[in-house]
């Protein structure tokens, strides 16, 4: 076996590696930033290039080593690439060949282009670790131009109403995501500080943004009614949100899709908007690969794994311990003028999101 | 189909309700007289006759989607709503079809009577020419079971802003059993006819719990106690030489009781009392548990041995209307005075009875007569004031629920199922049992009293504790404990544990408590003795 599935993570014995391990390692090969993907404690950390810089904002002073996209490393009996996997800036999916046999651990994976991560690219390989948090025929996402347009005409009506617009939106990716959708000609955008912090990171290393206000003491906050607020979304409903006067709250995630989880959620709206590969998404990165076996992670495991067997896939099953798109609140409100780093945390209802 | 759908959006889209008022209110104004009408009767729990089952329409969909059913059945209990679930995994539609509202539901009931393929025929097309929003409406149009966010309280309100009709006016205009197809806009809304009106009910006065010390409501003497009774809350009405009794939830029940249509014919002509149907044993002159009355709620008509078994009264609490004068506004005992005397007028035996005013000199004497409730078969006290009128719907100050504290017992979690709509996400309807011997026997299953918190923790814990599937229900490991509050304890020949509990509830989350200390059957079997 090219990878081996062990209790701290996916193992590469060749290189004696692992990748996103969620246990402290030697050796670790990181496909993105999130916190439940690179961890704190491995002793040395490999990943993109364009992942590095939040890695390093986000877990400090490590031993990280950095590899372009495409670009193969020998580790040990290994050779060792990353390319694109169009979930966040820098994110990757990892590339594994030993003795002509190819492995390819996707990491988080959003196949549609949203003119910010690198679009993902389908990369041959004989076995394929997916994942697949919305892996059910009912996650269907619109397009980037629908998005736009739904959350601009949410912000002019709000601002019209001389309401604040609230939105919900994770720090690295899907916030910066959204501020490439928004008409700043609608009115002042505004972030908390965990966004805001990522914000710097991403522009500092030649990522556009348009201008954003941080919202810290000394801010005029009456002078901004009407602004569009991004905030991670344990902000919302949060002592945090009461400084913006009357709001309306949104949510931007692939999780509402379901008009169940929408009311759940209690937020004015929900837009359809993840980081994910889709139902249809994922059926085609898996169809690119040309890969027979695939083994899924994280999210509707078992229903995926059946059908992938149907439609002629030898699929199994791997459990890991990655969060993926959080689908509730934390339980602890955070401290709102911290850079929350571990934003992205799920909360442990939403460890496992398996039916 | 486009103003309803926008409709439905702008509902779906804000949690205000004064947005929604304006919403529905805007609508009502200007939506064509027939959709207006049909949207008044979807929104009060008025659907159109199911044209297709649900089987069907779950096969069509999976084809249409080119996924095998059982793909589509693990969506189903994900989304929480057959509709919605149809709605999602369906290709985009290929096709536009412009029709209205009311044109759907007439094309929907004009294929009753066709065969299969026909009916396959018209559901594929409309999916294949309806936005997923109006494909969503569409189904829940055949299936049934709308919620909307909108309360039939609120949507009464926006059609008195819509039509500047008083909202009480209304409501009990709104109230019986028309459909779009009895009735009109105008004859219902805007210009009611007189004669339609001979069945219909007044809105019924509901109680609220009293939430503190009963001294708080003044003068004991201001009030008059009964007890409360545990039926089904009715309107009995006769007029116009025939009776009809309404349900609470506005079900007309005529038909279920026959016991009473010699009584309502004893009453003259413009009668109408409020009370509650009991099961009544009429040797002890005391209410038979709740559970002798749910097979006759069950059925439309009544076998005589159902009769005999379980044979109903009337326990009347007010009258309303009396030679056909609307009474509500008179005081309490007034209406109460007048109950009583047309009541002393009957022969005896008839199946109306007064439910007894309970007399004590003081608070502490109610509470006396309070806590002896169950053994008279009621559920606690009922608080009135004498001098309040009949007002509809919940109105704080008038008229208390007093119950007696409920029953509890600590039962450890065995089973563990998802709940649908918007808690389609977490397993919150749970299966409880107690100890019996080295084992446990399941007694109860409950799905509220919890915090989305803790229903949070519990699906977490949940998923990592799964010891078996049965399709959507998991059983877990036995370790989270719960203290089980209930109203009553019946014995019951069709459940494992021989006990029946009435509205069983999570009272807590027992997280200080092993499994080792929760109740045994032992326990239950004692509380039924003392209680059942």
């Amino acid at each position: 076996m090219v990878l081996e599935f062990r209790e701290a993570g996916i193992y590469c014995p060749a290189a004696d590696a692992y990748i996103d391990p969620w246990r402290p390692v030697a050796r670790a090969l990181i496909t993105h930033g999130h916190s439940d993907h690179a961890r704190a404690g491995h002793g040395s950390y490999l990943a993109t290039r364009a992942a590095a810089p939040v890695m390093r904002h986000r877990l400090g002073d490590i031993r990280l080593a950095t590899l372009p996209y495409g670009e193969v490393l020998r580790i040990g009996d290994a050779r060792v690439s990353f390319h694109p996997a169009g979930h966040v800036p820098g994110s990757a999916q990892i590339r594994i060949e030993v003795a002509g046999e190819v492995w390819v651990v996707s990491g988080d994976y959003k196949t549609v282009a949203d003119g910010l991560s690198e679009a993902f690219e389908p990369v041959a390989c004989h076995a394929f670790i997916s994942e697949c948090t919305f892996g059910l025929p009912i996650y269907d996402w619109p397009s980037e131009a629908v998005l736009a347009q739904q959350i601009n005409g949410w912000w002019a009506e709000t601002r019209a109403r001389g309401q604040t617009a609230v939105l919900g939106v994770y720090a690295l990716g899907k916030a910066q995501r959204v501020l490439r959708l928004l008409d700043p000609g609608i009115g002042p955008i505004l972030t908390h500080g965990a966004i805001e912090a990522t914000n710097a990171v991403l522009r500092g290393q030649g990522i556009a943004l348009p201008d954003t206000v941080a919202v810290a003491p000394g801010l005029d906050l009456a002078a901004c009614r009407g602004a569009m607020v991004l905030a991670p979304p344990s902000a919302l409903g949060s002592a945090w949100m009461r400084r913006f006067g009357p709001v309306s709250t949104g949510i931007a995630s692939g999780w509402m899709q379901l008009r169940g989880v929408r009311r759940r959620r209690g937020a004015d709206r929900g837009f359809v908007m993840s980081d994910h590969a889709d139902w249809a998404g994922l059926n085609a990165a898996i169809a690119a690969t040309g890969a027979e076996r695939v083994f899924v992670t994280h999210g509707y495991t078992a229903p995926f794994a059946r059908w992938l067997g149907e439609q002629g896939y030898e699929a199994g099953i791997v459990a890991t311990e990655f969060g993926g798109e959080a689908l509730d609140l934390p339980e602890v409100e955070p401290d709102p003028d911290r850079d929350t780093r571990n934003d992205t945390d799920p909360p442990l209802a939403a460890r496992q999101s398996a039916p | 189909m486009k103003e309803f759908a926008a409709l439905y959006t702008a509902l779906d889209q804000t949690t205000r309700t004064s947005a929604k008022t304006a919403a529905l209110a805007a609508y009502f104004a200007s939506a064509p007289e027939a959709d207006r009408l049909w949207t008044v009767a979807l929104l009060s729990g008025r659907r159109p006759r199911r044209s297709i089952t649900t089987s069907r329409l779950r096969l069509w969909a999976a084809e249409r989607a080119g996924i095998p059913t059982w793909l589509f059945e693990t969506c189903y209990p994900v989304v929480g709503d057959l509709s919605e679930t149809i709605a999602l995994i369906l290709p985009p539609p290929q096709t536009r079809i412009e029709a209205s509202l009311s044109d759907w539901i007439a094309d929907l009931r004009a294929l009753d009577g066709a065969d299969d393929a026909k009916r396959r025929d018209f559901v594929l097309r409309a999916w294949d020419g309806l936005d997923p929003t109006q494909r969503f409406i569409f189904n829940k149009l055949i299936t049934g079971g709308w919620r909307m966010g909108v309360s039939q309280k609120l949507m009464t309100r926006a059609l008195a802003q819509a039509t500047g009709i008083d909202e009480a006016e209304l409501t009990h205009r709104l109230m019986g059993d028309w459909s779009p197809d009895t009735t009109t806009w105008q004859g219902l809304i805007a210009a009611p006819d007189p004669q339609a009106a001979l069945s219909r009910p007044y809105p019924f006065a509901l109680a609220h719990q009293l939430d503190l010390a009963p001294d708080a409501l003044g003068p004991v003497t201001d009030w008059l106690a009964e007890d409360k009774w545990d039926g089904i809350r009715g309107q009995l009405i006769r007029r116009g030489g025939s009776h009809h009794l309404w349900s609470r939830g506005e079900e007309l029940m005529t038909d279920r009781f026959p016991e009473l249509a010699t009584l309502a014919q004893a009453l003259p002509d413009g009668t109408v009392i409020d009370g509650e149907v009991l099961a009544w044993d009429h040797r002890a002159a005391h209410p038979l548990a709740f559970a002798r009355l749910q097979p006759r709620i069950a059925r439309k008509s009544v076998p005589a041995r159902l009769l005999a078994e379980a044979p109903v009264i009337m326990m009347a609490y007010d009258l309303l209307e009396w030679e056909g004068r609307d009474l509500r506004a008179q005081p309490f005992a007034q209406r109460r005075a007048g109950l009583a005397q047309l009541l002393g007028g009957l022969a005896d035996g008839v199946a109306l009875r007064l439910s007894p005013a309970l007399g004590a000199p003081d608070w502490a004497g109610l509470a006396t007569l309070r806590a002896q409730a169950r053994a008279r078969g009621a559920e606690g006290l009922m608080l009135k004031r004498l001098d309040a009128p009949y007002r509809m719907g919940r109105h704080r100050g008038d008229m208390w629920k007093w119950k007696l504290d409920p029953l509890t017992i600590d039962a450890v979690m065995i089973y563990a199922q998802a709940g649908s709509g918007r808690r389609a996400t977490l397993y919150t309807d749970f299966t409880f049992a107690v100890r019996d011997g080295a084992g446990f026997v399941p007694f109860a299953k409950a799905y509220s009293g919890l915090s989305d918190a803790e229903f949070r923790a519990i699906t977490a814990w949940v998923r990592q504790h799964t010891t078996d599937r049965f399709g959507p229900v998991r059983a877990v490991r036995p370790e989270l404990v719960f203290e089980i509050a209930f109203e009553g304890i019946q014995a019951s020949p069709r459940h494992k544990s021989g006990v029946a509990l009435r509205f069983p509830r999570m009272a807590r989350w027992r997280r200080d408590k092993p499994v080792a200390e929760v109740a045994s059957l032992d326990d239950l079997k004692a509380m039924l003795a003392q209680y059942g």
